[in-house]
């Protein structure tokens, strides 16, 4: 094994890993704001998928323009989701809003399943690759991994540099202190639950542009955001990114001193470990 | 004694008895299908309902003793020449050690962590089996035809499951009134409203709940041996399948947290509808409503979490006050 191959091998785990930490990053924002362990992440990563596939393969348009679309249909799925589904549930046990967000999962892939089946879907777009030095790169990794790292300071701006923002940490840090300065907690709420499937679906649009998947391929990426979520410390959603980075160092090394196969196995034990030692995440402070 | 003669237990236990006999009268093996999946149904939720409804702790991922002590089964079965009993036990001795050692460590964990490192564990188990090569690995473990013939061939070890599938449910209700009306289950009670002042109170907390997470795991462990027994082969993606924790998470809730008689109905009702649903000839349009399966029980999922949380059984204690006194 050379240099190069691992170098090839780790660049690819990191490209990847950033676009499952947008994934994440919606996951901690939500979990953040609202303690929701959100269970719809999965369906709604899917939609992001078939969102930018059905736009791309009925009307032509870029996947990269459609993204945008997507993003703004996302926000306002997710708001409704929040109306509809979890609105009266949210300060209830935490069992409620966790059966809540399942159902609506069966919901969306129900709806997905009978609609679109399960045959797999692949978007056949591509951006040619480029080299540097031994390395070969895909143009739609390159792109993705760009983008994301626009959502990120686009997020990051969002929730340091304006009023709405600050509002949403108001609440993520005391949601009954914020009320009483008079912050409206529940469009807060409902509009922290909207940016949070918003990330969900461009994670999808963007893993959609360079993997072939059906509308239960999100439940995948799903299990690897709780992953980079809890990584990066539940309720961060910019430790979300580091947490992407680590798992994409993971996925990117692993797969070379061990069986592809066993390269979960090690993930989710230390999902378990994290967890247990420091729920708050590898970044996160103490509790 | 006087606490074995409160009828809301008779009303379960004869509802399950009058259940699990009621294919054996018949002598169909229709309905005796439609009785496996019940009564399976039926325990799941009687089990889970001790960590769940009593104690609090939301077990997201019980399926993982299921498969685990399936795995154990059908290993013990095949490679080790074990009868049936011998594996079914030796199931849910697995399963009871493994909720034995998880206890100890993920039972300090409140609320939603908890539930999210069960769904861990058992990612974390599904992936391990798989690479695990006594276990057969991805393609798991295939029973043999001869395995049947000392329970006199196929067609009569399926008769034989379903016997021992219905015993252990009724064990299963049984059980789950004794750990309700103990002084153990009022400790289980007492940790579930404020786990804080329980522990003020003497009770030594983080024993009682393992203890009560292994009394919620050791017959899902022998379920598991037993139905994958009866279905001839067991592989990681049947064995740790999320969706039937979830399901089972569904029943407890449509019947009611924490009583005895609402896993039971919750079960009874979650099972029968879907198999109506996914049964049904009915066309709405060009659409079969058997597609819509999964859209249908997810609406009416969330409209019971979101309407009626306490379940059936709850919602009823709180509109009649008569019948507090006879449901459990």
């Amino acid at each position: 094994m050379n240099a190069g191959t691992i170098l090839t091998s780790l660049v690819d785990g990191l490209l990847i890993g950033v676009v499952y930490g947008i994934a994440a990053m919606g996951l901690n924002l939500i979990w953040g704001v609202m303690r929701v362990i959100n269970l719809a992440h999965g369906a709604l990563i899917s939609l992001g998928m078939f969102g930018v596939y059905l736009l791309f393969s009925n009307l032509g348009l870029n996947p990269y323009v459609s993204l945008c679309l997507i993003a703004v249909l996302g926000l306002l799925m997710g708001v409704i989701i929040y109306f509809v589904g979890i609105a009266r549930v949210i300060n209830g046990p935490y069992l409620s809003t966790l059966l809540a967000t399942f159902s609506i999962n069966m919901i969306i892939i129900g709806l997905g399943t009978a609609a679109f089946t399960t045959t797999p879907r692949d978007i056949g777009f591509s951006l040619g690759s480029t080299q540097v030095g031994p390395l070969t790169l895909l143009g739609t990794r390159l792109v993705a991994a760009a983008v994301t790292l626009l959502v990120t300071a686009a997020l990051y701006t969002f929730l340091y540099r304006t009023r709405m923002g600050k509002y949403i940490r108001a609440v993520s840090n005391n949601r009954a202190a914020a009320e009483l300065m008079g912050i409206p907690s529940s469009r807060v709420l409902a509009l922290s639950f909207g940016i949070g499937t918003m990330l969900a679906a461009i994670a999808g649009g963007l893993i959609a542009t360079f993997f072939s998947f059906t509308i239960l391929s999100g439940d995948l990426c799903q299990q690897k955001s709780f992953i980079i979520g809890v990584l990066g410390g539940l309720g961060n959603p910019l430790g979300a990114l580091l947490g992407g980075l680590i798992l994409g160092v993971l996925e990117g090394l692993l797969p070379l001193a061990m069986p592809n196969t066993w390269v979960p196995v090690i993930e989710f034990l230390l999902f378990i470990l994290i967890l247990l030692i420091k729920p708050s995440g590898l970044l996160g402070g103490r509790q | 004694m006087k606490r074995w003669l409160h009828p809301g237990f008779w009303l379960v236990f004869v509802l399950v008895v009058i259940l699990g006999l009621w294919p054996i009268f018949l002598k169909n093996a229709a309905t005796r299908e439609v009785g496996f999946t019940i009564l399976l149904a039926i325990t799941m939720a009687v089990s889970l309902n001790i960590i769940m409804g009593y104690t609090g702790y939301v077990s997201f991922g019980h399926v993982v003793f299921y498969g685990l002590g399936g795995y154990v089964g059908m290993y013990l079965l095949n490679s080790m020449d074990a009868s049936l009993p011998v594996a079914v036990l030796g199931g849910g001795a697995a399963a009871g050690l493994l909720a034995f050692l998880l206890g100890k460590a993920i039972l300090r964990l409140r609320g939603a962590y908890f539930a999210l490192v069960t769904i861990g564990v058992n990612e974390a188990m599904r992936t391990f089996i798989s690479n695990f090569k006594p276990f057969g690995g991805p393609t798991g473990i295939e029973l043999q035809f001869s395995i049947y013939k000392p329970y006199g061939g196929p067609a009569q070890a399926l008769w034989l499951t379903y016997y021992a599938v219905a015993a252990i449910s009724i064990f299963a209700v049984v059980f789950s009134y004794f750990v309700k009306s103990s002084k153990f289950g009022l400790g289980l009670m007492s940790i579930r409203e404020d786990e804080d002042a329980a522990e003020v109170l003497g009770i030594v907390t983080p024993d009682v709940k393992t203890m009560a997470f292994v009394f919620s795991a050791i017959l899902p462990g022998m379920l598991g041996v037993l139905f994958f027994f009866k279905n001839g082969n067991v592989e990681p993606r049947d064995a740790f399948r999320l969706g039937f924790s979830i399901e089972s998470l569904v029943m407890i809730m449509l019947g009611g947290q924490g009583t005895l008689l609402g896993p039971v109905i919750g079960a009874l009702g979650y099972q029968r509808l879907r198999g109506l649903l996914l049964t049904s000839n009915l066309m709405i349009g060009s659409w079969a409503l058997k597609d819509f399966q999964l859209v249908i029980s997810g609406i009416l999922m969330l409209l019971i979490i979101l309407f009626i949380p306490s379940g059936l059984i709850g919602w009823l204690k709180q509109r009649i006050p008569a019948l507090r006194r006879v449901l459990l």
